[in-house]
């Protein structure tokens, strides 16, 4: 796909993105109850931690290529939701904001380096830093008897950030674009040493 | 301004943006919707996620795999989610309802992993699906009257659901696009993995 054929497509899922940001219908609502689509959905997103780490893993691969390009998407997720599965039921895990903040550098700097590492080393780190993420977003989810519309939310907004990481990654086929695309990894790394120097405050 | 196809695409995709955007009342969780009790077993499986989402996960594996895959769940399906129902109609409890993370794990899971399962055992959870989510629906409905009818309505639109994104995904040849199945897989495993989250949790809190 050539750069300027990824800018037509983000530009017409523009309306899409506008679409997922409109507010709830508030029908039902119970006290307690965490069953909203829309709240899941924006918990992802609510985050610039979360969201800068989640396009920088689209970006990387994208920047690597097939198989990673593919292979990353899918394997986040399942290895986010186990993160979340430990946060929701409990068990400690220490240091995640730090593995958070972490997780922006180290991305951010794979893409501004073009590192290409083995398949399995990239699938290991992103799987590694996703479970900081999902542990995140699994302790704080609102207390609920059904989170099934929550969790989709939740991880389908996941998903819309690799997705739109992956779009912008796609530019990397052009010498400028590939220079938007390591500035966009340097920018992501910078984000992650400010989110870094807020966990050790 | 003269009228161009141009134009008119402009006005239908505003004609289109308009009405999306046009806020309207969730009518949700409705007990019927005056249509009778088999459209409400049909509009029961559109608006309950924890139905839905393992036929269309069993779809999207049947179409993963091919159209004879596809026949069979077509068929299989609905029948075993009617047979299922008809025994929870009767003898039913709801206290299966907090396993249906598993439909979500396992169908999602080999959705992802594309996973080459054979015809036979497509057969066997093709049919532990409809019985089990059948016989979750028949337990719930069974305070209402005509829940027969209510059942036949869910049978069919199991029918029609699975016929849908069978044929859908069978004829995808791109790359992109087989990998856009499975990321939908992979979601709908990581949905199951949460809901079980969120089943230890209540259990523990």
């Amino acid at each position: 796909m050539s750069p300027w054929r990824a800018l037509a497509l983000l530009y017409r899922l523009t309306p899409l993105l506008v679409l997922c940001h409109a507010s709830a219908a508030e029908a039902h609502i119970q006290r307690g109850e965490g069953v909203s689509f829309v709240s899941g959905f924006r918990h992802p997103i609510s985050g610039l931690d979360h969201v800068v780490a989640m396009v920088a893993v689209g970006l990387w691969g994208a920047q690597l290529g097939a198989p990673a390009i593919w292979v990353l998407p899918v394997a986040f997720p399942l290895v986010m939701a186990c993160g979340g599965m430990l946060g929701l039921i409990g068990v400690p895990l220490p240091g995640t904001e730090l593995g958070i903040a972490a997780s922006a550098i180290l991305l951010g700097a794979a893409v501004m380096l073009r590192l290409r590492p083995p398949l399995a080393v990239a699938a290991v780190l992103v799987g590694f830093f996703a479970i900081f993420h999902g542990y995140a977003h699994g302790s704080e989810l609102p207390p609920g008897e059904n989170g099934l519309l929550y969790s989709l939310g939740f991880v389908i907004a996941t998903g819309c950030l690799h997705a739109i990481g992956i779009i912008i990654g796609l530019l990397n086929r052009g010498p400028w674009g590939q220079r938007v695309v390591r500035a966009a990894g340097a920018a992501i790394a910078v984000t992650g040493l400010f989110f870094l120097r807020e966990a050790i405050a | 301004m003269r009228w161009s196809p141009a134009c008119s695409r402009r006005s239908k995709l505003l004609a289109g943006a308009g009405g999306v955007l046009l806020p309207v009342t969730a009518v949700a969780h409705l007990p019927t919707i005056g249509l009778g009790p088999v459209y409400d077993g049909v509009f029961h499986l559109l608006l309950s996620p924890e139905d839905l989402i393992p036929v269309i996960a069993l779809a999207l594996l049947c179409g993963q795999r091919g159209a004879p895959y596809g026949r069979r769940a077509l068929w299989l399906v609905p029948l075993a989610w009617f047979a299922g129902g008809l025994f929870g109609l009767f003898v039913g409890n709801n206290h299966g309802a907090a396993l249906t993370w598993v439909s979500f794990l396992l169908l999602g899971g080999l959705v992802a992993a594309n996973a080459r399962i054979s015809l036979r055992l497509l057969t066997a959870l093709a049919a532990l699906l409809g019985c089990f989510h059948g016989y979750l629906d028949g337990a719930g409905i069974n305070r209402f009257d005509d829940g027969g009818y209510a059942l036949l309505g869910l049978s069919l639109a199991v029918f029609v659901v699975v016929a849908l994104f069978a044929s859908l995904v069978v004829p995808l040849r791109q790359q992109w696009a087989r990998v856009a199945v499975r990321v939908a897989g992979s979601w709908i495993a990581a949905s199951g993995l949460l809901m079980l989250g969120w089943a230890l949790h209540a259990a523990h809190y």
